[in-house]
């Protein structure tokens, strides 16, 4: 086991200030059965920050975010999470940087053989936490999702869609990760839902002082959580700015997006 | 051709990883013995039905269709050596295919397109560990012994129908069972199961973990997981059955 490699490389990605960033991307590329779905990704997140990835169906921003704890492997590029270089990682390897990034999964991903306890608790174990410790975190971070301790006795097909997401997000900060990575996280949901869980992940970067990136094709979402979005389409980044950057920006790929009109680089490949 | 060398590969790596975290600590105890209840206890029914009434059939089929060549005094001898030799191991192993192959992979493709295996890597733990290891020994550890139980079933299917239908004492039975069959056939009838259960468990495993496009390929692959299980069985069942007369014909002692 090397869960050092790549730790004596000098981090390269570091922003106006000379902070290092947390996740540094730099090109990146994936193709699937030889269509390539991203071309060249370069994508910095600094510490604390919350970074929206926003773009189209098939623009490859959930691919990105899964390259980031090593669920899938680039072609070619380098990912590299608080100066560690994971793309090249064993299994084996990945489990001490998944336990700093929570990833919280675009239907929640609970498993639905255990109650939301065991679910919640399952990341506490597999960490080695005493079951004490167990039993006093499991509320606690129901707590800090809004949800009612009773809620730990139930199974996951007794939950709503906005449940589900809160208990897949408190498993996700159970071991108190660094950053916490957003698969589509309001998709699916009722408006009124969607706002709960865009406060929530807007509270867990208060609360917790996490790091974020935010995978979406909801612009409402994007502007509320973002402070910074980047803007992927046909596998690059087309724009990369603040909110409010990104509210004037002229890029004719992302004003269509944003407008809801086509645009013809919007299809990959 | 390169979807076969895949899977051959896909097989291999599994099963080298299966080996790899099955003798890492923890063991998952819990997993294990769950999944002997619900693999192996929960199969006791079926294979027990399957075990009675084809012990029964080779007793009608030997006692009527054979009488010509007056096979009806050793109903006894023909059907224990059928049924531990052949019948018990290789029926079990199908039935097993069938009902247990199917559930491991639809259960690990449902939970692959609902990127619940994602979730368990993303974790920190590992879906080999977790998953596999658990359904892997438990099958490995009950296949032999319900074979061992569909043998015992099958021979008393045999006895019903020797006693009940063609009026055999059961003693004599019992004696004919007694004078064919030996240690050395329960060894080898029983010793295939291992190899079976490990198709079935790794056939089950790959095709679950490796489920892309819901629904459909949750179905398919629990359709292929049947048909290439049973295929492995019969195939491998020719060359193991070899295999064991070699052994038995080479090292025949007293005991075999």
């Amino acid at each position: 086991m090397n869960s050092g490699r790549g730790a004596d490389m000098p981090v390269i990605c570091r922003d106006a200030s000379g902070q290092p960033a947390l996740i540094c991307i730099a090109g990146v590329e994936k193709a699937f059965g030889g269509k390539p779905v991203l071309r060249g990704i370069d994508l910095d997140v600094f510490p604390g920050e919350t970074l929206v990835i926003l773009g189209g169906s098939g623009s490859g921003k959930s691919v990105t975010l899964r390259h980031i704890v090593g669920l899938l492997k680039p072609d070619r590029g380098m990912v590299r999470v608080g100066g560690v270089a994971v793309q090249d990682m064993s299994e084996d390897e990945l489990i001490p940087i998944r336990r700093q990034v929570g990833f919280l999964f675009q239907g929640g991903a609970l498993f639905d053989s255990m109650n939301v306890f065991d679910n919640i608790a399952f990341p506490l174990r597999e960490a080695g936490w005493e079951e004490r410790q167990v039993t006093e975190r499991v509320p606690e971070v129901l707590q800090l999702v809004d949800l009612e301790p009773q809620v730990a006795d139930q199974m996951p097909d007794a939950l709503s869609g906005g449940m589900r997401k809160r208990v897949a997000l408190a498993r996700a900060i159970a071991v108190r990760p660094q950053a916490i990575l957003y698969d589509e996280p309001t998709t699916g949901l009722d408006p009124v839902t969607s706002t709960t869980i865009n406060e929530l992940i807007r509270s867990m970067q208060r609360r917790l002082g996490v790091t974020s990136v935010v995978v979406t094709h909801d612009i409402d979402s994007a502007f509320k959580v973002g402070d910074r979005i980047a803007f992927l389409c046909g596998g690059r980044i087309a724009f990369l700015g603040t909110v409010a950057e990104a509210r004037s920006s002229t890029d004719p790929r992302l004003r269509a997006f944003l407008e809801g009109r086509p645009h013809e680089e919007f299809e990959p490949g | 051709m390169t979807q076969l060398l895949r899977a051959f590969g896909e097989t291999a790596i599994l099963t080298w990883d299966t080996l790899r975290f099955a003798v890492r600590r923890p063991l998952e105890l819990g997993a294990i013995l769950e999944q002997m209840f619900r693999l192996g206890v929960r199969s006791l029914p079926l294979v027990g039905l399957t075990a009675v009434f084809t012990g029964a059939v080779m007793g009608l089929q030997v006692s009527y269709t054979l009488s010509a060549y007056g096979a009806r005094l050793y109903v006894g001898s023909f059907v224990s050596v059928a049924v531990v030799k052949e019948l018990g191991p290789v029926l079990t192993a199908v039935m097993i295919a069938a009902r247990v192959g199917a559930g491991i992979t639809a259960e690990l493709g449902s939970m692959a397109v609902t990127e619940q295996i994602d979730a368990l890597r993303a974790l920190g733990a590992s879906p080999v560990k977790k998953l596999v290891v658990p359904r892997m020994v438990a099958l490995i550890v009950m296949l032999p012994l319900l074979t061992v139980l569909a043998d015992m079933l099958g021979v008393l299917g045999g006895l019903y129908v020797a006693t009940a239908e063609i009026g055999q004492a059961p003693e004599y039975y019992w004696a004919k069972v007694r004078e064919v069959l030996t240690i050395g056939d329960l060894v080898s009838g029983t010793g295939k199961t291992f190899f079976f259960a490990y198709f079935i468990g790794i056939i089950a495993c790959v095709n679950g973990l490796g489920v892309r496009g819901g629904a459909t390929g949750v179905g398919r692959a629990t359709t292929n997981t049947v048909v290439a299980a049973a295929i492995a069985i019969f195939i491998s069942n020719f060359f193991l059955a070899k295999l064991f007369l070699f052994l038995q014909t080479t090292f025949g002692g007293g005991l075999w």
